[in-house]
């Protein structure tokens, strides 16, 4: 039974389920930094399952680098003092499948790499988390040079990328079917 | 983890209507579990696509996963500190005013990554049904009693061992509705970091010997045996601990990581 001494298979995933929603999300657990930074974006979409429908019980995190393209490496996630960039946020979606996270546009990790924030979904129903990156638009040229969204055909590609609107951008996931958001295996 | 009466999420989606019957489930969860042993294929994760779990019908992606070379932030985790997590909240049996009600219990354990080595000072959070099966969470409608002195979240930080260690009660198990007389054995969901946010992971940890485990969808939508054994944690008397709490324990090992660990992955620091 359990774990043999030595075994390092990895311990598998489970769903999230449906009642996570007291226990994960927190004050403040959205606001990378406060609405009001006079920098602040909105990075927000929907989440939406194979018959287009919205999930009314997905969490994202999202992780990313800050505007000067450093990886954040300061504490405070949770404990959210107003000043601390963290690089990291978690979001549950609403009635409506919507998530809406108040951040820090990210700036390219390399010169001339194109800007993203890595996203981890989990819903109930979601047997395992899945990973993606949302690209923000804008520098089309480190955009077609990108490793990942050169290997992906148009039509895959656009949906790692989000849009710009007016306060932010938008970015949503579609699980199944048609624009079915392409999902990442790091191996 | 104040208000939470307050902090509920909305409606479900509907698409886990109670039609089928538990041999049907049961049946099909079988067929799947025989075409598995007949591949010789080994699998460690739960099938996304996985039908006994009618939720997953619509919410899993049918295309496979798209291999990209973890780079940049992806390398890197969030961290967390102690003015994230106070030491207090390892414990769930001291919440609120009274003592919880059912039996308590120490569960720890190590996070390690796939090279064995441990994830160091890094987030656990768990949350779970009281001992009669009930979440406090509005959209959890089983009517068994609310237990006013546990509310069931709790977080703490690895040790610079990787160990982390929590006081709770065990969780009772409960009904859903995937199917008619549907129950899920008793767990605790656990969500971890590794030093690698590709290493993020969400999972429930199961008690030995429960005998809802070959009726649970969503425990067999691991369908290799093997790999839903390493979510059951193991009964430890060394753990238990004097006339106060039985005690389990549960190694959680994460998938490797790409980036060469630094130093201050490794090594001591303050805790």
């Amino acid at each position: 039974m359990s774990r043999p001494a030595g075994d390092l298979q990895p311990t598998p995933g489970q769903t999230v389920g449906p009642f996570f929603g007291y226990a994960l999300p927190y004050d403040g657990s959205s606001d990378l930094v406060p609405p009001t930074h006079p920098d602040a974006v909105r990075f927000h979409g929907r989440v939406l399952d194979g018959a287009g429908d919205p999930v009314p019980d997905a969490l994202l995190e999202i992780w990313q680098a800050g505007p000067d393209g450093a990886v954040p490496r300061a504490a405070g996630s949770l404990h959210r003092d107003g000043f601390t960039f963290t690089g990291w946020g978690r979001a549950s979606t609403d009635g409506t499948g919507h998530y809406s996270f108040a951040t820090l546009a990210p700036g390219p990790t390399a010169p001339g790499s194109a800007p993203y924030l890595a996203v981890t979904v989990f819903a109930r129903g979601l047997l395992n988390r899945l990973f993606t990156r949302a690209y923000l638009p804008g520098d089309d040229a480190a955009l077609v040079a990108d490793p990942l969204l050169a290997s992906l055909d148009p039509e895959r590609r656009a949906t790692l990328v989000a849009a710009a609107d007016d306060r932010g951008f938008v970015f949503d996931i579609r699980l199944q079917g048609d624009g079915e958001t392409v999902f990442l295996a790091h191996g | 983890m104040t208000d939470i009466l307050d902090e509920a999420p909305t409606a479900p989606a509907s698409s886990d209507a109670a039609a089928s019957t538990q041999a049907e489930v049961s049946a099909e969860m079988a067929a799947i579990s025989r075409e598995y042993a007949d591949t010789g294929a080994t699998e460690t994760q739960p099938r996304l696509d996985y039908p006994p779990y009618r939720s997953s019908v619509l919410r899993h992606p049918t295309k496979d996963p798209h291999h990209a070379d973890p780079e940049g932030i992806e390398l890197w985790a969030p961290v967390f500190g102690h003015q994230d997590v106070d030491r207090l909240e390892a414990d769930l049996t001291i919440q609120h005013r009274g003592e919880p009600v059912g039996e308590r219990m120490i569960v720890t354990g190590r996070v390690l990554d796939g090279e064995g080595r441990p994830v160091r000072h890094q987030l656990v959070e768990i949350w779970q049904a009281n001992a009669g099966g009930r979440y406090i969470h509005k959209r959890d409608q089983h009517p068994a009693a609310i237990d006013p002195n546990f509310t069931g979240v709790g977080r703490c930080l690895t040790d610079g061992d990787g160990t982390y260690s929590f006081t709770t009660i065990k969780p009772g198990p409960y009904p859903w509705k995937n199917h008619r007389n549907a129950w899920r054995p008793a767990h605790i969901h656990f969500s971890v970091f590794g030093p690698a946010f590709t290493q993020r992971m969400i999972t429930q940890m199961y008690f030995p010997s429960d005998p809802l485990f070959a009726l649970d969808p969503i425990y067999q939508s691991i369908t290799d045996p093997a790999a839903r054994d390493r979510l059951v944690a193991t009964y430890d008397h060394d753990v238990t601990s004097h006339e106060w709490a039985t005690g389990y324990r549960w190694d959680i090992v994460l998938t490797g990581s790409h980036r060469t660990p630094l130093e201050s992955d490794t090594e001591g620091d303050d805790a």
